[in-house]
């Protein structure tokens, strides 16, 4: 067993675990935050997606242990003051969710893609949703629902640096 | 039993409202199966078997048993008297197997949920351990040691009907499990004296459903009253509670089924399964709450697959192309047993292979069979598909066949628009339908006559990249109903459903449904439904479903059913509380309910609009009871069940364009038009992210899906990133339109839509694909047009023989594609 420390949606929390627990698995079944999901066992769906120090993880990717001392924001952790964040809000106008399984992981992985400063066209935020799969909406939804939180969070934080990553292309 | 005129203010039906289910699902807080953990909870796992037809030698246990936090580990045999019955096929087809006794000739096996000396598909369960944690039940499943004596695999259809083929269940002396026949008309005549026949062989590959929610199931029992509660990523909690009594002896009384939040189906949570048993099962054996979460390579195992058909399908036709007989004949892989619904499902196809165009003559007949594969059933569209991709594949041929274009030779079959029931060749009563408005809509929105004009222009070059154009004019039947229908098909339920609408005292509004969601709106839709029969709006309404014990009647949510016949029925219950409501609005204003009209929400006094009551007023003086008309009961509430006298007959044309690189093999969507016809629609919203969803699985059906499977029964896509369903990177945005002609099988003029997408795109994809690659000479490509697949035929079509492909191969075209290569933004 291993002792780590972490905060999580700005609650700083300590536990002993398995070297081998998944960080998904110490955030359902040890914090009991049940909105990140676990869709397959080989990293490919990105339900579990998470933000961890600004950058969006796939938590079924990232060891417990790894995530020791990290600042890790789950779906949970997104609305503030009662505010669902612009993209919750642009993902349920927008349609961009059905069953609402992959819907936290989709959600975080646009937060983490909108937050990276890439470009917003169609196609690279396309391109940025790659790793994160849906198979009810044929994305479209989801796509229009990122390209319009994005316009929303950059005209009210202008600092970010749209040219800092272009989406997704190699 | 009034003259006036009611003047219906729709209000709601018909607007886009976002979804009231969706402020839980976008904060984490939608409750699913696997989310919840129940005080003393024990985890489940499973050994299953690694080869795919053998008989079990030894299973030794003693080892797992030994493992850190095992409770309990059982082999097939030691649990065998926890089954009253073997695991249930509610439609063999040709036989029947419930109601009452099974009928003498039904070719179903018992499929135990744990095997006990044979297994016959890789996957399969033989042995059960139970820990107190997941890992631990995982670890000691893998400590079973099973020694398996390999027996001869029988690997696809072809193979189990072959001369001499190993039978996989010997008591039956075959392989093949039915043959069923329809046919109208004197096609041996039609097709002996038609000047033009066409015939194509088509395959459809085993799918995998992939529904994003792995399947889980939770179950809290309460041994001291012989009581269960089982929470289960399920689509049929009302069947699983019957099943539950036949399969394990517990009375109907006794079981309570939740289906939470639901991630997705798409068919293949439309099963009872082996898990589900042995949960409840072990639940009864150790009293204590037991919990069984899937991941997801165990569900490429074990969750039932789709498809897995091969048709021969051939056209009559005159020289002018226009439609005379058609005559199909089908071949359906069931896997090793015969799943709940399994061998119907090729059925469901069977009465429309002339899709939108009749024609004299009709024949169809399907021969099912056993292999040694995890079981099929459903999967989105379930017979539909297979049935229009052969219709609209074999269209195309025979405009080649005739010389004409496709759309044109579309539009000369057509049946003519009607909007009352339409017996056709197949032997259905088409509802409605408006095939040509549709396809001339598509056409005008994809551009249709100037990119024809660009490929003759160009010999069907653009860029470099071959372009193709290809048409899907589609009709489904859906609506899974009426009862009379489904019992002459051997199917053992009914197809009905039952609502209540509830008026609390304050005046919110709650609705049971019997039909429940697993994605589609049930919530949002049914409370614009409501919204408007009573005068309130859709946030005073509140859908309950999927809990056996709130709405204790229901059918449950398949075939694009929710809406047909479950939204009908909520309407009739809610009309039923509004007839109540003008009673006693008549008592409380004192006038005759002749003098009453519904207007604006509300009952008012003709002529004195400023005399009126609401149906929250009316629900609070209800209740109070304290003056009620003679001979009313306290209370304004409603019920009503549906039995709908026919299916419903959603239609459409879907156009897609594709550029495809000669070199690569890889293909581009570069356009993709959907117009639908699904009647009266109450949520455009909703009704949109229906088709885009379908029209995604049936674009990956078409592209990119295929199990596959090596000569061992070994299956090779065995997970998420071999075999890869598209992301956003690979798929097109689509262009949506409608028409609406409205239903005659229910008087809200609806049609099922959540099934359309993915029976329409597939041929669209398809012919545009092929309609590409015909400047390059190649004759035939079937489904997935996989960029290596496509390499391969432009090869052998330009002479060039291709190599083998290697032997471990193993991936899909998609298991190697990269957006790059493949991406399909437009």
């Amino acid at each position: 067993m291993r002792r780590i420390a972490l905060t999580v949606n700005g609650v700083r929390r300590e536990a002993e675990v398995e070297p081998r627990l998944l960080l998904v698995y110490f955030l359902r079944e040890n914090l009991g935050l049940t909105g990140t999901n676990v869709g397959c066992d080989t990293s490919s769906c990105g339900a579990c997606t998470v933000m961890m120090d600004g950058q969006s993880v796939k938590a079924c990717t990232v060891l417990a242990v790894q995530a020791d001392g990290s600042e890790v924001t789950t779906v949970e952790g997104l609305a503030s003051n009662g505010q669902l964040h612009p993209l919750q809000e642009a993902f349920r106008k927008n349609h961009g969710l059905q069953c609402g399984f992959c819907t936290p992981g989709m959600i975080m992985a646009g937060v983490g893609l909108i937050e990276s400063g890439a470009g917003m066209s169609e196609e690279e935020v396309r391109l940025g949703l790659e790793g994160n799969l849906c198979r009810c909406t044929g994305y479209q939804n989801i796509v229009k629902a990122i390209q319009e939180a994005a316009g929303e969070m950059r005209q009210a934080a202008p600092a970010a640096q749209p040219a800092a990553v272009q989406g997704g292309s190699e | 039993m009034t003259d006036v005129v009611e003047r219906e203010a729709k209000r709601w039906v018909g607007g886009g409202l976002v979804r009231k289910e969706d402020p839980k699902l976008i904060t984490g807080q939608g409750r699913y199966t696997d989310d919840i953990a129940l005080p003393g909870m024990l985890w489940l796992a499973f050994a299953r078997s690694p080869v795919a037809h053998a008989t079990i030698a030894s299973i030794e246990t003693s080892a797992a048993k030994e493992m850190p936090g095992v409770v309990a580990v059982y082999t097939g045999e030691e649990i065998a008297s926890e089954w009253a019955a073997a695991m249930p096929c509610a439609w063999p087809v040709t036989s029947r197997t419930y109601p009452g006794e099974p009928t003498e000739d039904a070719r179903v096996p018992d499929h135990w949920p744990v095997a006990r000396d044979r297994v016959r598909y890789m996957g399969e369960i033989v042995a059960v351990v139970v820990a107190d944690s997941r890992e631990h039940a995982t670890d000691a499943a893998e400590a079973v040691d099973v020694d398996y004596d390999d027996l001869p695999v029988v690997n696809d259809i072809e193979e189990a009907l072959a001369e001499g083929a190993h039978v996989i269940h010997e008591q039956f002396g075959t392989n093949e499990m039915y043959t069923w026949d329809l046919r109208n008309g004197d096609v041996d005549r039609v097709f002996a004296e038609a000047p033009v026949v066409v015939k194509e062989r088509y395959f459809h590959p085993r799918l995998i459903a992939n529904a994003i929610e792995p399947r889980s199931v939770v179950v809290q029992p309460v041994p001291a009253q012989g009581e269960f509660t089982v929470w289960s990523a399920t689509q049929i909690p009302h069947f699983l509670r019957v099943f539950f009594t036949l399969i394990l002896g517990i009375p109907e009384t006794k079981v309570r089924v939740i289906a939470p939040e639901v991630g997705g189906g798409f068919g293949s949570k439309l099963e009872v399964y082996a898990e589900e048993f042995t949960a409840v099962a072990l639940a009864r054996k150790l009293g204590q709450p037991i919990k069984w979460t899937e991941s997801r390579s165990e569900g490429y195992l074990s969750t039932v697959q789709g498809r897995g058909v091969i048709q021969d399908m051939e056209v009559a036709a005159t020289e002018e192309g226009k439609l005379l007989g058609v005559r199909v004949k089908l071949q359906a892989d069931m896997g090793a047993y015969a799943s709940l619904v399994g061998p119907g499902i090729p059925i469901l196809g069977a009465f429309h292979y002339h899709g939108v165009y009749d024609c004299e003559a009709y024949s169809f007949s399907c021969t099912s069979v056993y292999t040694n594969r995890t079981p099929t059933d459903a999967y989105r569209g379930a017979g539909r598909p297979e049935a229009t991709y052969a219709t609209e594949r074999i269209m195309d041929a025979l405009a080649r066949r005739v010389g004409k274009d496709p759309a044109e030779v579309r539009a000369m079959n057509f049946i003519p628009p009607f909007d009352q029931p339409r017996v056709t060749a197949g032997t259905l009563e088409y509802d409605s339908g408006n095939y040509r408005a549709a396809l001339d809509k598509a056409k005008e929105l994809v551009g249709y006559d100037a990119l024809r004009r660009e490929q003759q222009a160009n010999d069907g070059r653009r860029d470099g990249k071959l372009l193709g154009v290809g048409i899907s004019s589609y009709m489904e039947v859906c609506g899974w109903a009426p009862s009379q229908v489904l019992g002459t098909l051997h199917y053992a339920g009914g197809g009905w459903e039952r609502a209540s609408v509830r008026c609390n005292p304050t005046g919110k509004v709650t609705v049971i449904s019997g039909t429940s969601p697993h994605g589609q709106g049930h919530d949002t839709t049914f409370a614009q439904i409501v919204a408007d029969a009573l005068g309130v709006t859709p946030d005073d309404v509140e859908v309950l479903h999927g809990d056996t014990s709130v709405a204790t009647w229901g059918l449950d949510s398949y075939g694009s059913r929710s809406l047909s016949v479950g939204g009908v029925t909520i309407q009739k219950a809610a009309e039923r509380v509004r007839e109540k409501a003008r009673v006693l609005a008549a008592h409380e204003l004192e006038v005759a309910e002749d003098d009453l009209e519904w207007t604006d929400g509300k009952f008012q006094v003709k002529g004195a609009p400023d005399r009126a009551k609401t149906v929250p007023e009316l629900a609070f003086s209800s209740w109070a009871a304290h003056s009620l008309p003679e001979g009313v009961d306290p209370i304004l509430e409603g019920s009503a069940a549906f039995d709908p006298p026919n299916w419903t007959f959603p239609s459409g044309t879907h156009i897609c364009v594709v550029e495809v690189d000669p070199e690569t093999g890889s293909t581009r969507i570069k356009q993709y038009v959907a117009v639908d016809d699904c009647g009266t629609i109450i949520n455009p919203l909703i009704v949109d992210g229906q088709v885009m969803g379908g029209v995604a699985q049936g674009i990956a059906e078409a592209l990119y899906e295929e199990a596959l499977y090596d000569e061992n029964g070994t299956l090779l896509t065995g997970n998420m990133s071999t075999y890869r369903i598209p992301s956003a990177a690979e798929l097109p945005g689509y262009t949506l339109d409608k028409t609406v002609t409205p239903s005659s099988t229910n008087p809200m003029g609806v049609k099922g839509i959540g099934e359309t997408g993915t029976i329409a795109a597939p041929p669209a994809v398809m012919n545009a694909v092929a309609d590409a690659l015909r400047f390059v000479g190649v004759e035939f490509i079937d489904k997935p047009a996989s960029a290596e697949k496509v390499w391969r035929v432009v090869q052998e079509a330009q002479g060039q023989a291709p190599p083998e492909r290697a032997p471990e191969g193993g991936g899909t075209g998609a298991a190697s594609m990269t957006p790059e290569e493949e991406g399909g933004v437009a």
